[in-house]
């Protein structure tokens, strides 16, 4: 395992490598069979820049979550985009860092609100499959200045380069939080209530529905008295939907880190997807999942976790419907295929980016 | 600005083209008499000008592929064209390219505010997208200043913002996914009504890739439900480094406007006379809206308030009703109007840290008494991005080089304070030649690297983005 402790040393190793590298941050997302010497980011650690009154945020890839997460609470800030921590599910050890959270564009509910990781990052460095480094992007919030491979970067699993610095814009903090829960309502019905909801002006934040226990959780942020009002007008919105209750503070906060860290599947016994469709798809998803499939809602029914029986094919599942699913466990291939003119692209990209074929074999496509 | 000189070859060959693409279009969808053509000769960045060799304006998708193969396999360049609003040049064609319109592509495809989505076609204009939907009380965030007349094509191409994208993000942000059709006629689809991307983000690349990547023929944008309601907060200060500490105050309270514009003594005296939105005579004016019930609206506002009354302000305008926030907005909405009635204008887009705003408004002071030629800055003061104004006189030997040449200035300045050349507006050809100040060559290689994928021969938007020297051997190729 190589971990160099500097940009130039790290540039160095891709440059120098004679077979693939394995690119990681914490190790805690292992997904997909990425093969070749483990080259580590953790070396690259700390905060380059912090500027609170700009919103914003720049960061060495190998920095731990939590660092980023301590220094941003302390100005009563935080990361827009709720990025999920995959070791309960994934039953990993270690320590997330915010380049795996950006090579894998993990984003937690309140993507439906604020966007995904893709979508807060402002720029990047890294090192490309022979050894140079690139820089786009930069630390201010509008840039349309030359391509947009900061996007393209998000969510690469490290197949493109090598991240050693990213930028993000920031949110304030949170002063109240609380949710509305919908009791004994069946995936058709909660989609149903939850597309009501997010269609109202009444700002939901995150929208999740899990059918073990019949829950719909709807969540509401922001000032006191702002987040009492839209709850009693959402409560009127969706009067009809069944039993309801509320949960405020600290119960509140729980069940959003638990809902996005999805920890009801961890430990759970099968093959682990995640499905990505629009939400009035989601109950016709359901329907087609094999019998024994256990799964929840998430981002008003957009995204949609399965615990499925070894082996079983959970893209049959999607039919022709509009979508993808991608396999975190399991025989399965772990992304979904793309259609061919799409996948000429992809494989385009990556042999301009990566002409030896060495980073993260394997992985995407 | 210098372009590319025609290849003669192609210019010789008029005739054929025009015949070939006459033969997988309505004969009017063709416009290649000379007189006709010149409608296409620029687009906003009125002081460049060239006539193409022709212009076509396909209805379908089918139909720009069939345009796009035809023009890949006889080697002509293709510069695509929304409404022509680009304050870059984006649109700007060569003598020997075919200008691609996608004005007739206006449709609405499918809209569904169960999944808050609408699917169109790009050659519809902004402001009607947010039209197709507002009866049921839905809107399309991203609103750039050209609204009503800009098409999603050109939204998407520059990845255009505006002045609520403090809180709902710019075109790269709201679009779920694209219709394009690459250069040698292959129709891709990429991204849908889902929320994220199975493989690469393709969609996040092509997404102000300048046209140069595919013509998009249909777009899927996220709509929002609208808000119960908003009201502006108007501040005078006579100063603006305080202008600028309050605005740093305003965000890291917690409090996030959707809107927090800025405009400077020139543009506040300019506006007056030209609106009359009763201003106060001041060095910096701030207007600061913020959404939501009536409720709160009134809490964050007393919170905004305060703020602002521990920065001595010299007038506090808080709107009382819809008039008086029309009134307020009066004149930020008429600034460039305003301006440009004092003189011809060059409106530069640069993006800054929000912390450097006092230095960097200093700076523009003294560039402007160096050159000889007035400036005024109104711009977008929660994200950083821009917009001085420098008048010039177009009728005046040299005043449009000596303006060019302070942009230039001004633009190296937002650089080098950590921001960066454009941060709505685009390249285009405005701003490519600075592209070596903000970008290293193998930055710029990288980017380019893109196009070689995408645009294998180089024939889509050529002569844009990229310094043409860094180019030249891609385009001959």
């Amino acid at each position: 395992m190589m971990t160099p402790d500097s940009e130039a040393a790290l540039a160095e190793a891709v440059a120098g490598a004679k077979g693939p590298l394995r690119i990681q941050g914490g190790g805690t997302r292992p997904i997909g069979q990425a093969e070749g010497e483990v080259l580590s980011t953790a070396g690259l650690s700390g905060i380059e820049l912090y500027e609170p009154g700009a919103l914003t945020l720049v960061v060495r890839a190998g920095t731990p979550v939590a660092v980023i997460e301590a220094a941003l609470a302390k100005e009563n800030q935080r990361l827009p985009f709720d990025p999920m921590d995959h070791r309960a599910l994934l039953g990993t050890k270690g320590e997330p860092t915010i380049g795996g959270v950006v090579a894998t564009n993990a984003s937690g509910p309140r993507r439906i609100q604020a966007g995904a990781c893709r979508d807060s990052l402002i720029g990047v460095r890294y090192v490309d499959g022979q050894g140079a480094v690139i820089k786009n992007g930069g630390r201010v919030m509008k840039n349309v200045t030359g391509y947009d491979l900061v996007k393209l970067l998000a969510g690469s699993y490290g197949t493109l380069g090598v991240l050693t610095e990213v930028g993000f814009k920031v949110l304030p903090g949170i002063e109240a939080t609380a949710t509305l829960v919908l009791n004994g309502l069946d995936v058709t019905r909660a989609v149903d209530a939850m597309s009501k909801a997010l269609g109202s002006p009444f700002e939901i934040s995150a929208a999740a529905h899990f059918p073990e226990t019949g829950q719909t959780t709807l969540r509401l942020e922001g000032f006191e008295a702002s987040v009492t009002y839209r709850m009693a007008q959402l409560r009127a919105l969706l009067d009809g939907f069944g039993d309801m209750e509320e949960l405020h503070g600290d119960a509140s906060r729980d069940l959003w880190t638990a809902t996005r860290d999805v920890t009801h599947f961890a430990g759970a016994q099968g093959d682990l997807w995640r499905i990505s469709v629009k939400p009035s798809d989601a109950p016709d998803v359901v329907k087609h999942l094999p019998d024994g499939a256990r799964l929840s809602l998430d981002w008003g029914g957009g995204m949609i976790w399965v615990v499925a029986p070894k082996g079983a094919d959970i893209r049959a599942a999607l039919g022709g419907i509009a979508g993808h699913a991608t396999c975190l466990r399991g025989s399965a291939p772990t992304f979904h295929p793309e259609p061919a003119p799409v996948a000429a692209i992809s494989r385009g990209l990556r042999e301009k980016f990566d002409p030896r074929g060495i980073l993260n074999t394997g992985l995407m496509g | 600005m210098e372009m590319p000189a025609p290849d003669v070859k192609i210019m010789a060959k008029k005739a054929k083209l025009v015949e070939r693409l006459q033969s997988v279009l309505p004969l009017d969808a063709v416009i290649h008499d000379e007189f006709e053509t010149r409608a296409y000769e620029c687009d906003a960045l009125t002081a460049y000008k060239c006539p193409p060799l022709c212009a076509v304006l396909p209805s379908s998708t089918q139909e720009v592929s069939a345009v796009l193969k035809i023009c890949h396999e006889e080697g002509v360049p293709v510069v695509p064209r929304g409404s022509g609003t680009s304050l870059a040049g984006g649109a700007l064609p060569t003598a020997d390219s075919v200008i691609l319109g996608v004005a007739k592509l206006n449709d609405v495809i499918e809209t569904s505010y169960e999944d808050r989505y609408i699917k169109v076609q790009t050659g519809r204009t902004n402001l009607s997208v947010t039209g197709a939907v507002e009866e049921n009380d839905f809107f399309y965030a991203p609103d750039p200043s050209s609204q009503l007349a800009c098409a999603i094509a050109g939204n998407i191409a520059m990845n255009s913002g505006g002045a609520h994208c403090l809180k709902y993000g710019v075109t790269t942000n709201n679009l779920l996914g694209v219709t394009m059709v690459q250069m040698d006629g292959t129709v891709v689809e990429i991204g849908g009504a889902h929320l994220d991307s199975g493989g690469y983000d393709l969609l996040g690349l092509i997404c102000g890739s300048e046209g140069q990547m595919g013509v998009v023929t249909e777009a899927t944008l996220r709509i929002l439900r609208k808000p119960e309601g908003a009201r502006p907060v108007l501040m005078g200060f006579d100063d603006n480094e305080v202008a600028g500490a309050c605005v740093a105050d305003i965000i890291k309270a917690g409090v996030l406007p959707v809107a927090i514009e800025f405009m400077d003594r020139p543009v506040i005296r300019a506006t007056e006379a030209f609106a009359g939105a009763g201003y106060p005579d001041c060095e910096a004016l701030l207007i600061v809206e913020v959404e939501g019930s009536p409720g709160e609206i009134d809490e964050q506002l007393s919170k905004i308030l305060e703020i602002a009354r521990r920065h001595n302000p010299v007038e506090l305008r808080e709107s009382t009703s819809a008039e008086e926030s029309a009134k307020i907005w009066l004149g930020r909405k008429s600034a460039f109007g305003a301006m440009g009635q004092i003189n011809d204008y060059m409106c530069l887009d640069g993006t800054i840290p929000v912390s450097e705003l006092p230095y960097v408004l200093k700076r523009i002071g003294e560039l402007s008494k160096q050159y000889g030629l007035d400036v005024g800055n109104v711009f977008h003061a929660g994200d950083g991005n821009m917009h001085p104004l420098i008048l010039f006189d177009a009728n005046k030997e040299g005043d449009l080089e000596l303006c060019e040449a302070m942009g230039a200035d001004i633009l190296r300045l937002c650089v080098e304070v950590g921001g960066c050349l454009t941060g709505e507006h685009g390249v285009g050809i405005e701003k490519r030649d600075l592209m070596f100040d903000q970008f290293k060559p193998e930055d710029m290689e990288a980017q380019m690297k893109v196009k070689d994928v995408f645009d294998p021969k180089w024939l889509l938007n050529p002569a844009k983005v990229f310094p043409l020297s860094v180019t030249e051997t891609r385009r001959a190729g």
